[in-house]
């Protein structure tokens, strides 16, 4: 019990780690799906294969690969230097960016295309269309898809300890060693980031209340 | 200048040709009811007036602007073309009120105060006021189309285009969005009407064009064309409908 109670404000100091990458990559994963579906549904067959060709290798690669290629590989070519936290929001917002691009693109292609016909009918242009029509309309459809993806991202995050980041899982892995007792520490970790993934998916069943289809 | 000329039109999806050649003129406040099988390319006609279908070859005239020209501004020539659906195709994450006030707020037709006056005078018009806080889902068939065509209005459009408009409804409903549209017509509205609504076209239609195999077969003032068919193919369809 007193390892536990030692250990836990670590174990605290790791969590703000990892709510902390994971707020910033989820957002700016959030707009690359949207960015990469919109290019993917575009009249434009180079955009369609660009952005293709971009959700296939991040789908046809493992996460750890994707964070070495990132952090290690990029590095090594010597044009930036990325630290291991920048590197880590990178990876999880590219690869949640290419998940939620499918979501998004088939959330928009599962509105009715009366819909669109009755907007362009009235005047407005295709980008007002998807706006104000399409969009909010397809974001109600995706939202427990988009809430699964986010906690899929959030526990991808554990992986960034691999590189040296400071999140929950590292320091976890830090306090079981100092404290012999990784029964205990390891349960702990267990319960920390089953209880944020509770709150997280209740939050979405708040917003999908909020938002009903009508 | 005729509000709506259409010479030798054309419309193939891929190797299936749906228009072969049509050509027809509509004038400032007639009502022409387009009539036919279903297949015959009377849906594909009406919804080549306003290009929601590319067109593949001819010309389509809307007050003088040449809409199968790609450097015309579509979305312009729209908004004086107002098409109500078979589907009704409502927002349905809108209210009856912001359904019908969307599109002149965000084109700039006015503010959204002189927007909602009009809406409700619109609604008022369809009979719908108490509905405008009600959403879509909240209405009957016929209420949704009634909505639809105050919509379309909100645009102040000089034609209107109905796509078997009273097709999706319950018998009982039909009524109701006959009359709105009969009202319509008396005001002067230049209209074109997909129906199978015979005594709606009998009754309201300056024209009568019968549609079938991808041409206009026959074209003339209903009592003509309903009791005086020329061509077998119209006598024919007719006498199954009539």
């Amino acid at each position: 019990m007193e390892t536990i109670i030692n250990a836990f404000p670590y174990l605290m100091e790791g969590l703000q780690v990892t709510l902390y990458i994971f707020s910033i990559a989820i957002v700016i994963g959030f707009l690359v799906g949207l960015v990469v579906a919109l290019l993917r549904l575009a009249p434009f067959k180079v955009l369609n294969w660009i952005a293709k060709i971009f959700v296939d290798a991040i789908r046809g690669t493992p996460f750890i690969v994707q964070l070495f290629f990132i952090y290690f590989g990029l590095n090594s070519l010597g044009f930036f230097s990325l630290d291991n936290t920048t590197a880590g929001i990178v990876t999880v917002a590219i690869n949640a960016g290419a998940y939620f691009s499918e979501i998004i693109r088939a959330g928009i292609q599962s509105i009715d295309k009366g819909q669109t016909e009755a907007a362009r009918s009235l005047g407005l242009g295709s980008t007002q269309t998807m706006r104000h029509i399409i969009l909010p309309q397809a974001f109600r459809r995706m939202l427990p898809t988009i809430t699964n993806q986010a906690i899929i991202s959030l526990k991808d995050t554990s992986l960034l300890s691999v590189i040296g980041v400071a999140d929950l899982t590292q320091e976890g892995r830090i306090q079981a060693s100092a404290t012999f007792d990784a029964f205990n520490v390891y349960l702990i970790l267990g319960i920390i980031y089953f209880v944020v993934i509770y709150l997280l998916s209740m939050l979405a069943s708040f917003v999908e209340r909020k938002f009903v289809l009508r | 200048m005729s509000m709506i000329r259409v010479e030798n039109l054309k419309k193939s999806f891929g190797d299936l040709e749906v228009i072969k050649d049509m050509s027809t003129v509509v004038e400032e406040k007639e009502v022409i009811c387009v009539i036919g099988p279903s297949g015959s390319g009377k849906s594909t006609f009406l919804r080549c007036l306003n290009r929601l279908e590319d067109i593949t070859g001819g010309h389509v005239y809307i007050e003088g602007t040449d809409i199968t020209d790609p450097k015309v501004d579509i979305n312009k020539v729209r908004q004086d073309v107002g098409m109500v659906f078979q589907q009704f195709n409502l927002f349905p994450h809108k209210t009856v009120l912001e359904n019908v006030t969307l599109a002149p707020i965000k084109l700039k037709k006015g503010n959204q105060k002189a927007a909602e006056k009009k809406a409700y005078e619109l609604l008022d018009k369809v009979g719908l006021r108490e509905k405008a806080k009600a959403y879509p889902g909240e209405l009957s068939g016929g209420q949704k189309q009634r909505v639809a065509i105050a919509r379309a209005l909100a645009m102040d459009p000089k034609i209107m285009l109905f796509d078997e408009p009273t097709s999706a409804l319950d018998p009982e409903m039909v009524g109701d969005v006959l009359d709105v549209m009969k009202q319509l017509a008396r005001e002067g509205m230049t209209m074109v009407v997909v129906t199978h609504e015979m005594g709606f076209a009998a009754e309201m239609g300056d024209r009568v064009l019968f549609i079938d195999g991808g041409y206009i077969v026959e074209e003339n003032v209903p009592k003509e064309l309903f009791g005086n068919p020329q061509h077998e193919r119209t006598k024919a369809f007719l006498s199954k409908v009539l």
